[in-house]
């Protein structure tokens, strides 16, 4: 017997799914996540499962990198860089963290007593205008060490030009620094803007030690539970790479989790046949949305994980608004029905819980609606409906003159509207068109309002994956391998040179094979290449794909590149182009499971699954609505709205004018019946 | 308040925004200059179709628009009641800082937006350009003394009849810039930006039809200004006096006095600026649209909760006294408006800080620092390297101001000086926190920067247009005063500083020489012990 097992530790939850790949039968379970230490979480998940000798492959989606820059527990960390540019880290781009009001500061992830200068300097071109004096460089590595900095970060201007100055200072530094958490930042990214890769760089660096311990504490518990198989870490790209990467970039596991939950949708609706889907993920603070046209995710360059934290790396782009379950709904002083920003979390989190919050939530909204059962709620427990009823009444049915269920219904609505707006942000606003797009909610919250929104924004139907609370674990073992590597070549099109650039993209290729490890391990190795490419003057750059362009010609790329600029803008322009940075992803492709062992049992009976009926408000009036268990509902099966699908970790709403379908694969497929 | 259902209203209010929002992006993403592609110097809304109010604005815009294009607007209103020939389709351009504030570099387009044969409302997009002509490349001339000099003046004309682009009136502002490619490329995003919006607003009105839409714009005025009341109501009543200066107008090197006096009645406010200098020779005047629209920004950095919506400014009333420095008259000059607005901001937020120190913010850096250096490259090549400059923040109650932020006006970005060194032919030498440049108190203020610029070609021409040389910004409530700027350049192996201080233009430098600038710090709060 052996298993593929996924385990994401999310801030609430450790999610853990395991495959056996000779049955095909999926187990899953969900356990509290442990602080600080993740790993305690994470073995007595991964113990419930499986006998851990049985696991081949073993994949984790992880938070820690997150948690520790947000709580700034990372290491203290020395930078040394050159001369007259200490404070790059510091002043960031000469931003503000909130547009209105002037206030706030930043604190920079290492101190300036911790950021030292040397005499070198590159060009822009290359030139080395001045070598680097690598005694300068070892005498401010022994101060930075001594002072009991724990990591490194050297970070020279125009490093992505000409490396030399700082690899040499690199081997200059390691020779003498005490551990091995040094990073040069033309190692971590060799692209152009000094404080984006410098902050990357950074965040590398105060990472590794962390990272590092963590990583080795659960290899050690793995390696003592007799251990065989491969132990491999999502990354905020989607793909996943081997333990040894993450301990050199763990910066790349910066939204570890939610990229597995896209990628884990991403398959789950290609294997439903809709390979075009947006995904929502409700949170207690926050709606995230993201966008997948035709199996592909959208990658965004980078990301700040707080003010002034910015790191430069490809991730999932997923869009977050603060509209979730906890978000706070009220009426301000000029009238307006608002929801969020803030929010009661999960902690106190909504009114109906008792535990101290006394301002409503959408949560409490749809409590008092009678859409979540109170006796059955998400972890346990019972609800309090009448004090989420009263708090509903004190704080938006009185200031605004409506009744009980019209002021919770107007509470849902509104955050509808807000999320909608998200959807319409990655879609709409992108040129996506939403009649070809799915929309797939996972987390706990998501599939209350899937009717609506798919009304609302008009996208084509709703799928509800089958273990919608464990998305992102089960995506950990859907994810491929992935290696990113990235140089900017800032050249006129016109004259860039072919055979540099063919070289660039085999150095790549050669770096990410020997990153994914056992190339025998895949089903396929493919290699993507992207160009960073804009008009000659302007800023912004688009992203240029050339799949499997070993060694474009300039021809080629101009031709690609205008018919992405033209997809994006509407037109060409005659003016000069040019190319800034070149992008080789190595992708290792892992073999497929098969999604079909998730699909209900043989046995399944829709009689079996009814529960008894409740009344519940939708559409505007208290309604008599069929109750399922839904993991009890067979394939094929197909009931009408007003009806709840329940299910452990969530609770399906079906509108009235709305059908649900359990598919072959155990997909809840959810349709709005022709007007 | 409106019979409109809660419901509506709110969903309408964020569609809106969005609207606004995705207008904002299309300019962004597509410019291609780099003080809108980058430091996001534009912005775009939705406006009232008789009055040109402020109905909606996007978020990521820069400050200052939020309410200046409102004059913008009317100024098109105005113009299309002389025209018997206006149909749907019209775009209207302009960069006439006297009919529509701001300064000549900000170019306006204003598109009249029909509903069912009815003209609804107005939209409109303003970006600044990188060059529009003019004496000095970059537009920041400091010796002007007469709108003439500093850029091409285009009164609002019509770009585009009933659907169809004048070709003719693109040609005269694409034939007008130093950067032709710049600005018909930057043209182009503000045309795209106003299709998309054109677009949006029809399915929008298409879904919820014309009357609710109207209804929930005039609910949401009315909120903007229940809002306001309810801050002011609870400022303490009275009158809250400061006077700041501005080194001089480049011209004539004497301080400018600007006051303000703040009154609070009951839920009113009134900004009156009598006592400010009359209008002066130099770039420092500006017109009265940006005088209000500069109340506004302050307001919103006072009360940042408050919705960017004109409702907030009805009860407030502003006192600009006549042919002053805030009420200049065509042509006096006005590219350099962006150092008097942050004055008339210092002001306000001194005076505020007397009624309510723990709702104030100390004075921030209060300059944007425009440094031009343009020259040609060694291979023949013209260039102009145009950018501003940060400094330190205010302190205030809640905490030590910001090291190096933007300018409150603002939310401009700088651009990395890697992107700077790779297109332009400069090394910097330096680009550091400047240190003790914040002003003293129980919070500091935030630290100004040393920007050190080394030419690598033969020879340029630099132009920089500052101000705070001679008066430092001020702490609040007993706090210290931040640093004050300081200039130099090199010549012939020896530094000297302009004798304008902050201002000079026509600087040559040769190969191997450097400017630097010293920014300030903001002001600290509260009195150490």
């Amino acid at each position: 017997m052996t298993h593929l097992v996924g385990i994401d530790v999310g801030g609430t939850f450790t999610d853990v799914f395991a495959l056996d790949t000779a049955t095909g039968i999926a187990k899953v379970t969900k356990t509290p996540t442990t602080r600080p230490d993740q790993s305690g979480g994470f073995l007595t998940g991964l113990d419930a499962v499986a006998d851990v000798a049985s696991v081949t492959a073993l994949v984790h989606g992880t938070t820690a990198g997150t948690n520790a820059l947000l709580e700034r527990k990372g290491a203290r960390i020395g930078v040394i860089t050159t001369d007259g540019f200490r404070d790059v880290l510091e002043m960031r781009r000469r931003d503000r963290p909130a547009t209105w009001g002037l206030r706030g500061t930043f604190q920079p992830v290492a101190d300036r007593a911790d950021r030292l200068e040397v005499r070198e300097r590159t060009l822009a071109d290359g030139t080395i205008r001045r070598e680097v004096d690598l005694r300068q460089v070892q005498g401010a590595a022994k101060l930075l060490a001594n002072a009991g900095c724990q990591a490194l970060a050297i970070l020279f201007i125009n490093a992505h030009a000409n490396h030399r100055n700082e690899a040499a200072a690199g081997a200059a530094a390691r020779e003498i620094w005490p551990n091995e958490h040094v990073c040069a930042s033309h190692e971590i990214i060799p692209e152009i803007r000094e404080f984006e890769r410098f902050s990357t760089t950074a965040l590398n660096a105060t990472l590794q030690p962390e990272i590092g311990h963590y990583l080795s504490r659960l290899e050690d518990a793995l390696a003592s539970r007799a251990f065989g198989g491969s132990f491999m870490i999502v990354q905020s790209s989607g793909g996943i790479m081997t333990a040894e990467t993450a301990r050199r970039q763990p910066v790349r596991t910066a939204l570890s989790g939610p990229a597995a939950g896209v990628i884990a949708a991403a398959r789950i609706a290609e294997a439903a046949g809709y390979p075009s889907v947006i995904t929502g993920d409700v949170g207690g603070t926050s709606f995230d949305v993201s966008l997948v046209a035709d199996g592909q995710t959208v990658l965004a360059a980078q990301s700040s994980v707080a003010f002034g934290f910015v790191i430069r790396t490809p991730m999932v782009e997923i869009t977050t608004i603060g509209a979730g379950g906890g978000s706070i709904a009220k009426v301000d002083k000029g009238g307006l029905l608002t929801i969020g920003p803030e929010s009661a979390g999960s902690d106190p989190g909504p009114v109906a819980y008792g535990k101290g919050n006394d301002r409503p939530t959408v949560t409490d909204a749809n409590i008092a609606l009678g859409r979540i059962d109170p006796d059955r709620p998400i972890g346990g427990g019972a609800l309090d409906v009448a004090a989420a009823q009263a708090a509903i009444a004190e704080h938006v049915g009185k200031p605004l003159g409506l009744s009980d269920e019209a002021a919770a219904d107007a509470i849902l609505k509104v955050a509808d509207a807000a999320m909608a707006g998200a959807i319409r942000l990655v879609s709409v606003e992108r040129g996506y068109d939403p009649k070809k797009f799915s929309y797939m909610p996972f987390g706990g919250g998501g599939a209350l309002n899937a009717c609506a929104l798919i009304r609302d924004v008009g996208l084509a139907r709703a799928i509800v994956p089958r273990y919608p609370g464990i998305t992102s674990a089960m995506g950990c073992v859907l994810a491929d391998m992935r290696q990113d590597e990235v140089q900017t070549l800032n050249a006129s099109l016109d004259t860039l040179d072919e055979t540099l650039v063919a070289e660039v993209i085999e150095s790549h290729t050669l770096k990410g094979k020997a990153a994914l490890g056992d190339i025998s391990a895949f089903a396929n190795v493919s290699v993507a290449v992207t160009f960073d490419m804009a008009y000659a003057g302007q800023t912004h750059t688009v992203a240029v794909a050339l799949p499997d362009a070993k060694a474009p010609t300039i021809a080629t790329i101009r031709s690609a590149f205008e018919h992405t600029y033209k997809a994006a803008y509407g037109q060409t322009l005659s003016i000069p182009i040019r190319v800034l940075n070149v992008r080789t992803a190595v992708i290792g492709e892992r073999p497929k499971f098969d999604l079909g062992t998730l699909a209900p049992p043989a046995d399944a009976s829709l009689d079996a699954a009814a529960r008894p009926a409740r009344q519940v408000f939708m559409a505007g009036e208290w309604r008599e609505s069929a109750i399922y268990d839904r993991l009890a509902m067979p394939a094929g099966a197909s009931v009408s709205g007003p009806a709840i699908l329940e299910q452990p970790d969530t609770t399906i709403l079906i509108e009235p004018g709305a059908t649900a379908t359990i598919d072959l694969l155990g997909n809840v497929i959810i349709t709005l019946d022709a007007p | 308040m409106s019979t409109l259902d809660p419901v509506t209203l709110a969903v309408l209010a964020g569609r809106m925004e969005q609207i606004a929002d995705e207008m904002d992006a299309t300019l962004f993403r597509s410019a291609f200059n780099p003080i809108i592609a980058e430091a996001h110097d534009a912005s775009h809304g939705l406006y009232h179709a008789t009055t040109g109010e402020t109905l909606v604005q996007g978020r990521s815009g820069l400050p200052i628009f939020v309410g200046v294009m409102a004059f913008a607007v009317k100024a098109i209103i105005d113009k299309m009641a002389t025209e018997d020939d206006t149909a749907d389709g019209d775009i209207y351009v302009f960069n006439d800082a006297h009919i529509g504030g701001t300064h000549l570099s900000d170019m306006r387009l204003v598109r009249p937006f029909y509903y069912g044969g009815q003209l609804f409302c107005h939209l409109a997009s303003v970006g600044h350009w990188h060059d529009v002509g003019g004496a000095v490349a970059g537009n920041y001339n400091p010796t002007a003394t007469e709108a003439f000099q500093e850029a091409v003046i285009i009164p609002p004309v019509r770009l585009a009849r009933a659907g169809v682009l004048n070709q003719d009136i693109v040609d005269i502002l694409v034939r007008n810039s130093r950067l032709p490619t710049s600005a018909f490329g930057d043209l182009n995003g503000q045309l795209a930006a106003l299709d998309l919006g054109v677009r949006r607003l029809t399915e929008l009105l298409d879904e919820y039809g014309a009357d609710t839409v109207s209804e929930a714009l005039t609910a949401l005025s009315d909120r903007a200004e229940a809002l306001m009341r309810a801050e002011v109501a609870a400022l303490p009543d009275g009158t809250f006096e400061a006077t700041d200066y501005l080194d001089n107008d480049g011209i004539v090197d004497e301080p400018i006095p600007i006051k303000a006096a703040i009154t609070i009645a009951a839920d009113r406010l009134t900004l009156d600026f009598t006592g400010t200098s009359a209008q002066v020779a130099g770039p420092v005047n500006i017109a009265e649209p940006t005088a209000v629209a500069c109340c506004y920004v302050a307001m919103k950095h006072l009360f940042p909760d408050l919705p960017a919506n004109a409702g907030v400014m009805r009860p407030v009333d502003v006192v600009l006294p006549p042919k002053s420095l805030l009420s200049a008259e065509f042509p006096a000059p006005t590219c350099g408006y962006t150092e008097t607005i942050l004055r008339m901001i210092d002001v306000m937020f001194s005076a505020f800080a007397k009624a309510a120190p723990q709702k104030a913010v100390a004075n921030a850096y209060g300059t944007i620092n425009a440094l031009s250096i343009a020259g040609h490259k060694d291979d023949g090549q013209r260039f102009v390297m145009f950018s501003f400059f940060g400094g330190g923040h205010g302190a205030s109650a809640t905490g030590d101001g910001l090291n190096h932020g933007n300018a409150p006006i603002s939310t401009a970005t700088i651009p990395p000086l890697e992107i700077l060194e790779a297109a332009y032919p400069v090394a910097f030498r330096q680009w550091a926190l400047r240190e003790d440049s914040g002003g003293a108190g129980v919070h500091s203020g935030g630290l100004g920067a040393v920007y050190d610029i080394e030419l690598l070609a033969g020879s340029a021409s630099v132009s920089l247009f500052g101000e705070r040389g001679r008066h430092a910004p001020k702490g609040i409530a007993g706090g210290g005063e931040g640093a004050k700027n300081i200039f130099m350049f090199e010549q012939d192996g020896t530094w000297h500083e302009p004798p304008m201080t902050s201002k000079a233009t026509g600087i040559s430098l040769k190969r191997g020489e450097r400017v630097r600038l010293k920014t300030p710090g903001g002001g600290g709060y509260g009195a150490q012990s």
